[in-house]
């Protein structure tokens, strides 16, 4: 008798076998050669990849090209540049002009003019939501944030609009040259899933420190969606439009700028509020090497462990993340309406009523000083109303907690991470590359396998474990949790909304954000990592299964209805499983966010990859830095091949490609 | 016929596939049906050859697939086709460089979509001034020229709407404006009513007779709509799986179909529309019945009520009031019922 086993168990008979031979396999089967075990101050790995970086950055910081300068002195008058452009920021902002007489714009001018231009976008509600948050800023400006936003403000509108550019241009050609575009999505790939801190240290190498090499570093970070969202807009355009444009006769030039971009507006707008997202979430990791603005203040804050101080902080950030959100959404949904003739004030009525408000607060401030400068006495702090909360919190609830936390960790936790480092790392790339082979063929095995070997040769490997384990013990829970709660958001349509609200606002905080609450609960450890990823990576998986359940074909569902399927036949049986590939896509973008919040959790102390990247950042290590960085974007993007590589096969299958 | 040659069209193929060109050279410009199906390559157009004379509506006319489209294309140059020949008043436009095709497109050539193909930002007198704006040509003037346009295709009042403020009707109004704006010589409509519903297509049908009444271009006309095609055309071409299977006037494809595919096509029309009495009588020398005459190029629904009101046959002249024929109520029956 022969026992049948399903195909797909196929696929781990040759991983299971290694787990079993383990203690037969030679020690460098198990753990790979030159690994860091413990301190990992001096390690070269199989390959020393962390040299072959460092000789890199050295010869581009040493080696004069044409006997005149060195590639750091292009990136260093670049910086320069830069701080030009910042300075002219700031003054309109903040600080004013001092040489020309003329002081920084008044917060009652910004608070007017947002509401105004919300109006003129989307009606009152975003008018409140504009309006409203810069008058937050000015009233709780009682800690100097109004000076701390309009930092982070002219940080932002020196990178976004460069990054944007560098983007846009990028698109374009990636979209005209198909060969430009096989180099450029890689690319973006790996610049996506890199930690932003494995490149901060080269930024800070090439573009000194300070905001300009912040801005630096944010623009790095920002401008892949816009690259991608332009590319996809150009070739999204109906074929018939570019058609009519030869037809009338237009050369290249004319075919680019007056057909092709304005028809890829929308998306070209959805890449800008993608640049504005991306740019914030840079706020406060672009303070570490010396940005100022909201983000520095937060940093500090929270490295005094001042909880309150920081929240209110934090809260500032979030408002203008939420309101910069709204505002780029409205932009890019807005369409024009057609033209009404008469007066200027009939034609332009929204740019009129700027320009009397203007006028009007002009000829107030000549009445009072309150206009430029919000009056002091009625700012207020909420810091002390945080620390009360955080104090009563650790007065009455310190107990359960810790007792929590400490169970997590003890009975949970640990042995998982246990378990996942003792597996051999043959082992591990044995089973990615059959399951690489079966869902991909042999292109989709070779590299997965690359990326894998890469780890395991970088000399990281263990430490790379223990990112993995957290990666996936958050991502386990984050589908336990995420997955019911999509299922409940789809069954109604007030739900759906509510919820994808939520995530909408959820997902425009800045990553950091998501440290305050938790460190709050559970002080400085793995639990606390653990929440904040799961909170901050939840996200996706909850968007994607609403989307895959609400997106089943009506007539299916009513198929089911009648064939006399109760709701839960017709959940389990019949949406379902045609959600399943956006779930699998769902879960894909949660281990993605994962990987970021694990990075940034490293702040608060973990010892995997992003604790090295910390201390690379401290010894300014370039290489080692970007190495890790490399590792973590590996982790990712087999994990990505592989499960986008699942969800197509699965829709294939259903035939819903 | 005297009439000139617009556009000539000879041999021309259109291939997709691997290596079409080497593919094409190896068969010496003849790839056979089994070859092309063997070597995977699939055959939009082949061997396609005809004229549009000037002022001549030429209706391209075949299901989805058949490659209508794509022929279309390949005279106005969209797509390059494989091998074959296409001369543009003399002109020939396969050798012709980027700039003179520019030139060519700008000044004799118009095109409507069937999905309108409307620059989404731009107003209707932008979009039909467009085809100007690209030309250089300076803002009064061109706006004055679409606003002549916005009157002739009857968007008056919608100068300054944008394209989603439209109907679909109105928006391919303006995509039928926009083609004309430059003045083609040649005016090529790919499908233009397809994508609108059954009355407002009758419409526009109606409106393109109407504008064609005034303008008196030269038409390529694509549809897969055969009703259409008897409509609007002078002549009708039939494609099938990239082929033109019969070129001729509506009345020569039912009377005299090429092949099986094309009498199956035109069966269910509603001949006696289209018919001349001609087609469908006796062919005599005699004199049968002296009292009652039609006209040999009468079409058969219109004298139809006045031959079955009579009894008996009828004869049938010609322009010269002499017998040709004789028209048997039996046949005409067979007509109206088609059965």
């Amino acid at each position: 008798m022969s026992v049948k086993v399903p195909k797909p168990l196929w696929t781990v008979v040759p991983f299971a076998l290694l787990l079993i031979l383990k203690p037969v396999l030679p020690n460098w089967a198990v753990t790979p050669p030159k690994s860091c075990l413990g301190g990992c101050a001096d390690i070269d790995g199989m390959i020393p990849f962390v040299d072959w970086v460092n000789a890199a950055i050295k010869f581009l910081k040493k080696h004069e090209f044409l006997g005149a300068f060195t590639f750091r002195d292009m990136t260093r008058s670049m910086s320069d540049g830069i701080q030009i452009l910042l300075d002219i920021t700031e003054g309109i902002l903040h600080e004013g002009f001092a040489d020309f007489g003329v002081g920084a714009v008044p917060w009652i001018v910004l608070v007017g003019l947002a509401a105004i231009y919300g109006w003129y976008l989307r009606g009152w509600k975003l008018a409140l939501l504009g309006g409203g948050c810069f008058f937050y800023l000015a009233l709780f400006s009682k800690r100097g944030i109004w000076e701390l936003s309009m930092q982070t403000l002219s940080a932002i509108s020196v990178s976004a609009p460069i990054a944007g550019i560098i983007g846009l241009v990028l698109g374009i050609v990636a979209a005209k040259r198909l060969g430009f575009e096989r180099i450029l999505w890689p690319v973006l790939n790996v610049l996506q899933s890199l930690p932003h801190f494995s490149y901060l240290i080269i930024v800070a190498i090439f573009f000194g420190v300070g905001s300009k090499a912040g801005v630096i570093a944010t623009v790095v970070f920002a401008f892949p969606p816009m690259a991608r969202l332009t590319m996809l807009g150009i070739k999204n355009i109906s074929p018939e439009i570019i058609e009519a444009g030869t037809m009338a006769g237009c050369t290249r030039k004319q075919m680019l700028f007056k057909v092709e971009l304005p028809a890829a507006r929308t998306e070209l707008m959805l890449g800008v509020n993608q640049i504005i997202m991306q740019c914030l979430a840079m706020v406060v990791i672009a303070s570490f090497i010396g940005q100022s603005g909201l983000g520095h203040d937060l940093l500090t804050r929270l490295q005094r462990l001042a909880i309150g101080q920081a929240l209110e902080v934090g809260i500032a950030v979030v408002f203008i993340a939420i309101a910069l959100d709204r505002f780029s959404q409205a932009v890019a949904g807005k369409q024009p309406d057609h033209i009404v003739h008469g007066p200027l004030w009939k034609r332009r009525p929204f740019a009129c009523l700027a320009l009397g408000f203007i006028a009007v607060t002009g000829v107030l401030s000549l009445v009072t000083p309150h206009i430029g400068q919000f009056p002091q006495h009625l700012t207020i702090s909420t810091s002390i109303f945080w620390d009360g909360i955080v104090d009563y919190i650790t007065l009455h609830f310190y107990q359960p907690l810790s007792i929590f936390r400490d169970a997590f960790l003890v009975y949970f936790l640990i042995p998982i991470k246990g378990a996942i480092t003792w597996i051999p790392w043959i082992a591990v790339i044995t089973l990615v590359g059959c399951i690489g082979w079966r869902l991909g063929g042999w292109k989709l095995l070779l590299l997965t396998c690359t990326f894998v070997f890469f780890i395991a040769a970088s000399g990281y490997w263990v430490r790379a474990m223990i990112t993995l384990y957290m990666v996936l013990v958050s991502l386990a829970i984050c589908a336990l949790v995420g997955i019911p709660i999509g299922i409940w958001a789809s069954r109604r349509d007030w739900t759906t909304r509510l919820t994808q609200n939520i995530c909408d606002t959820f997902q425009t905080f800045p990553s950091f954000i998501y440290l305050l609450p938790v460190v709050m609960l559970f002080q400085i450890s793995d639990v606390s990592a653990i929440f904040a990823i799961i909170v901050y990576a939840s996200i996706p998986i909850v968007r994607y299964t609403i989307f895959g359940l609400r997106n089943v074909p009506k007539d299916i569902i009513e198929a089911a209805t009648t064939s006399g399927c109760t709701y839960r036949q017709t959940l389990w049986k019949v949406r379902m499983p045609m959600a399943f590939p956006e779930i699998i896509l769902g879960l894909n973008q949660t281990l993605m966010f994962g990987l970021f919040m694990v990075m940034i959790a490293g702040f608060i102390g973990t010892v995997d990859l992003s604790q090295e990247i910390f201390r690379a950042l401290t010894f300014n290590d370039g290489g080692k830095g970007l190495v890790i960085g490399l590792c973590v974007s590996f982790i990712g993007l087999t994990a990505d091949r592989l499960l986008v590589a699942w969800s197509d096969r699965q829709k294939k299958a259903y035939g819903l490609t | 016929m005297s009439k000139k040659v617009k556009i000539s069209c000879r041999n021309v193929w259109k291939l997709y596939g691997s290596n079409p060109r080497e593919f094409f050279d190896r068969h010496q410009g003849d790839p056979g049906e089994d070859a092309i199906r063997s070597e995977g390559y699939i055959p939009a157009v082949r061997h396609a050859t005809f004229d549009v004379e000037e002022g001549e509506i030429l209706v391209i006319m075949g299901l989805s697939g058949s490659g209508k489209s794509t022929l279309v294309r390949c005279l106005t140059r969209l797509i390059e086709p494989t091998s074959g020949k296409v001369e543009f008043d003399g002109i020939d436009l396969l050798g012709a460089t980027d700039q003179e095709l520019i030139d060519i497109r700008r000044h004799k050539m118009g095109m409507v979509f069937q999905h309108f193909a409307l620059l989404p930002h731009r107003t209707v007198i932008q979009n039909i001034a467009f085809p100007l704006e690209v030309q250089g040509i300076d803002r009064e003037t061109r706006d004055r020229k679409a606003r002549e346009i916005i009157e002739i295709v009857g968007l008056h009042g919608r100068d300054d709407y944008y394209p989603r403020e439209l109907s679909g009707g109105q928006q391919q109004r303006v995509g039928i404006g926009r083609s004309l704006a430059v003045e083609p010589d040649i005016w090529f409509l790919d499908e233009p009513f397809s994508a609108l519903d059954p009355l407002i297509r009758k419409e526009m049908q109606d409106e393109f007779i109407r504008l064609q009444s005034m303008l008196n271009k030269t038409i390529v006309f694509i549809t897969h709509d055969f009703d259409e095609a008897i409509k609007l055309a002078d002549r009708i071409a039939i494609m099938y799986e990239g082929m033109i299977v019969q070129l001729g006037t509506a009345e020569q494809l039912i009377t005299n179909p090429a092949t099986d595919y094309v009498a199956e096509f035109t069966r269910d029309i509603p001949r006696a529309k289209l018919l001349s009495v001609g087609s469908i009588m006796e062919p005599t020398g005699e004199d049968v019945h002296p009292d009652l005459t039609v006209s040999q190029d009468d079409n058969v629904s219109k004298i139809a009520s006045k031959v079955l009101s009579q009894d008996r046959d009828v004869r049938v002249v010609n322009a010269e009031d002499e017998t040709v024929g004789i028209l048997r109520r039996q046949h005409l029956v067979e007509v109206l019922f088609q059965d």
